[in-house]
């Protein structure tokens, strides 16, 4: 990482730290507002967390590691997160997840070339009334179908 | 001082099971009674319910629980029934706060001790007889009790985790882990070091370092505390018996040993004894039957380390008294203990000038064997495999320093734990305490009393002031039979001071001075002590002793295991006594140490012979893992 990138980071840390306060607790806003910002958490920030907070940075870490909406590795500029739990999978997840994929040209867990989209399974997102059901970022799409699925898909910048 | 067990980094929300003991008990509200088992029990008002049964002779069994770290409650084998609840309460985490009625052995216990206990099994990797802890694990222990004869939720066959070789000192075998989080809460409440924490969720929840990096690579200072805390074998220190063993067999290596203070005060744990009895005797006539071509004592060179180190401090007092100089640094910090060492390379690297440069005595001997005593006997140091038997893991990483070569060879060339020489004296065939008294060899035979109690925390400090006080006045040293009692316990951190009068006329310039000291103990002990530096607040103080574990070399990583304080309490007991015991008890009156600098190191301490052989320098590492 450049000197320079490092800098801004840890500047745009120490005001986050500044704004959430310097207890413990204030880690998970402090790294909810990362995620949201660059789609991860590099290793340099966890460093620079820990060093502002007075913790650990494996405790950093491990909190990271623990939640499934935080990253340690280099994510897309969208996340789209498919529900795999079983009412959805009964609703015809399957044939919507087999849609998207052809359609981006990854599979589960891979970023495409051009950085735009990440793709994942998440567990419950809650709809189960309304499956099959998809979160893009922070916004929920529900009663999937595999062309529906696309054309969300194709609108994502 | 607070000790280190009250010192949690966690939120108070996180802590709500500690309730503070009233200090009056005889009022209202003080002592209240439960009934446990039918049995009424007046206890203190938050008493656990594990520690009301530990004291009324009930057993109740325990794995994440351990005496030295603070509350988890999350291997749950020591649930009990407590009437009206509606599930099961773990015993060990439950403050009695009312006049419960407490089961501690019915079915539903029982069974729920047996699940448990299969769960970790059925995840548990690997074969009793293939593993260094058998017979000395509480997985197995409990295994027994509670009589498992077939793994009920099946058992992997496979291993999981690829074992973790990188380090230099602790091997970390993660098939091996039941999730106690011992060593997570040794590392951060104990050591503050904070190297190891819980990775990722449900089944695939596994303990591990920054971004899951080798342990080679992370800020780990090989202490080897959660080597001495885990309940299985999977955390090890990294075993050179093997290697230690074909050089023995190899007739043209001239193979010696030299033996630390805290493992003879330990050793005899491995063969059944209590805590507390010292073996040194034994041991030599056990390391010469094994095949150690010479046995020496690593007290020499503790000696040898107090004149170096005093010598600096005399000189450092000098410089700024007389000479004004202001970059040199006080106060002198000991750098005896590789873990302290590597712990202000990570974390205070803008501090290292604090530091004595004085090595330590393991690497002084090192230093000292491939040299002086090469030259004295003729022995070409090529042939000469050094090993060190040394209470500590982290000297393991400190002879594979890559500045631990001033001989023109590596200076020691293996470290052994406590733990490891006794299976090398048990795989010989040999029982320990039984074996006939004997001495060290010559030319470093004797040793004084103030290097054998380098072994305890606030050792050091002791021998120097022995040693200096006497240098500067001539007289000894106003404390006791030499006892000086302010050095001695196991306080997280303790200061003290002595003022020197009549000083001798070179030293004229010290008449009046209050040498003001500190000692410390456990790394979080020595990060307040740190902190205080940072802050400016020590100033007037000149010198400070740090040893990186608690207790000091007699709780070091590679002692016998279980520890707690108790135990701990025990083998320094059997060191003081051990010095008591002996007639040389000053280090600068070891005729051995009189010998060295009028044969070899001709020009004294601190001289340019001595700072080529038995100084070094440090490495700014920092806290920042690339």
């Amino acid at each position: 990482m450049l000197l320079l990138e490092k800098n801004s980071l840890t500047e745009e840390i120490e005001e986050l730290v500044n704004l959430m306060g310097h207890e413990r607790s204030s880690l998970l806003p402090i790294l909810q507002a990362l995620q949201r910002k660059h789609k991860y958490i590099s290793d340099f920030a966890q460093q620079e967390i820990a060093r502002l907070l007075d913790i650990h940075p494996v405790e950093v870490y491990s909190v990271i590691s623990f939640y499934a909406f935080l990253h340690s590795e280099p994510h897309g500029r969208n996340i789209v997160r498919l529900c795999q739990t079983i009412t959805c999978d009964m609703a015809g997840k399957d044939a919507v997840a087999k849609a998207i994929e052809r359609e981006l040209g990854i599979t589960f867990g891979q970023t495409t070339k051009d950085k735009r989209i990440t793709l994942e399974y998440a567990n419950c997102l809650g709809m189960c009334d309304q499956g099959p059901a998809m979160i893009v970022n922070d916004r929920v799409y529900t009663h999937l179908t595999p062309e529906k699925a696309v054309n969300i898909l194709n609108e994502i910048k | 001082m607070e000790s280190s067990k009250d010192n949690l980094r966690a939120p108070v929300s996180q802590k709500p099971h500690v309730i503070e003991k009233p200090k009056d008990t005889s009022g209202i509200g003080g002592m209240i009674t439960v009934e446990i088992n039918e049995k009424k029990i007046t206890v203190p008002l938050g008493t656990t319910i594990l520690e009301a049964c530990n004291d009324n002779q009930i057993h109740i069994p325990t794995l994440c629980h351990h005496s030295d770290l603070c509350i988890a409650g999350v291997c749950r084998i020591c649930v009990v029934e407590v009437e009206g609840m509606r599930t099961l309460q773990a015993a060990c985490a439950f403050p009695i706060t009312a006049p419960l009625k407490i089961k501690t052995s019915t079915p539903m216990v029982r069974k729920a001790r047996r699940h448990i206990l299969d769960l970790m099994l059925s995840e548990h990797y690997g074969e009793c007889y293939s593993c260094f802890r058998n017979q000395n694990c509480e997985l197995q222990a409990l295994a027994k009790e509670y009589g498992v004869d077939e793994y009920t939720f099946g058992h992997v066959n496979t291993p999981r985790y690829e074992v973790d070789r990188s380090s230099a000192s602790v091997i970390r075998d993660m098939n091996k882990c039941i999730l106690c989080k011992r060593c997570v809460r040794t590392c951060i409440d104990l050591q503050e070091v904070g190297v190891l924490e819980a990775i990722n969720r449900g089944h695939e929840t596994h303990i591990g370092t920054f971004l899951d990096k080798p342990l080679a690579d992370v800020i780990c200072i090989n202490c080897g505390q959660c080597i001495n805390r885990c309940p299985t074998s999977a955390l090890r220190a990294n075993d050179p018996s093997d290697e230690i063993w074909a050089a023995i067999d190899d007739p043209t290596k001239h193979v010696v040993i030299q033996t630390a203070p805290s493992p003879r005060a330990g050793i005899g744990e491995e063969f059944g004894l209590e805590p507390g009895h010292s073996l040194t005797g034994e041991m030599n006539t056990a390391l010469r039957r094994i095949g150690f071509d010479r046995v020496f004592d690593t007290n020499f060179t503790a000696d040898l380390t107090i004149m170096e180190e005093g010598t600096e401090l005399l000189n450092r007092l000098k410089k700024v008294i007389v000479d004004k100089d202001t970059t040199v640094k006080l106060p002198q910090f000991t750098s005896c203990s590789p873990g302290w060492v590597k712990f202000i390379e990570h974390f205070y690297p803008e501090y290292l000038d604090y530091l004595s440069t004085a090595k330590s005595p393991q690497q002084m001997f090192g230093a000292v064997i491939k040299t002086f005593y090469a030259q004295e006997t003729g022995i070409d140091p090529k042939d000469i495999v050094s090993v060190a038997l040394m209470p500590c893991s982290a000297k393991k990483f400190e002879c594979n320093r890559p500045e631990m070569r001033d001989s023109g060879f590596k200076d020691v060339d293996y470290g052994l734990t406590t733990r490891e020489l006794a299976k090398m004296i048990k795989e010989a065939g040999i029982y320990l305490p039984e074996m006939p008294k004997s001495h060290f060899d010559e030319p470093f035979g004797d040793a004084s009393g103030a290097g054998l109690i380098f072994g305890a925390t606030g050792g050091v400090m002791e021998a120097a002031l022995r040693t200096v006080y006497e240098l500067v006045t001539g007289r000894e040293v106003p404390f006791t039979n030499l006892n000086i009692e302010p050095c001695r316990g196991f306080d997280g951190i303790k200061q003290a001071s002595v003022l020197l009068e009549n000083c001798k006329d070179e030293y004229s310039f010290l008449e009046g001075v209050e040498v003001k000291f500190i000692v410390a103990h456990g790394t979080a002990n020595a990060k307040k002590v740190m902190e205080l530096l940072r802050k400016g607040l020590l100033s007037d103080v000149h010198f400070v002793e740090i040893m990186a574990c608690p207790g000091g070399c007699i709780g070091g990583g590679g002692q016998p295991i279980p520890t707690s304080e108790e135990i701990r309490k025990k083998r320094a007991e059997a060191i003081y006594a051990e010095d008591e015991s002996l007639t040389l008890r000053k280090s600068h009156e070891n005729p051995h140490v009189q010998y060295i600098y009028e044969k070899f190191l001709t020009e004294g301490p601190c001289s340019h012979k001595s700072h080529e052989l038995l100084h070094t320098h440090y490495t700014k590492r920092g806290r920042f893992i690339a």
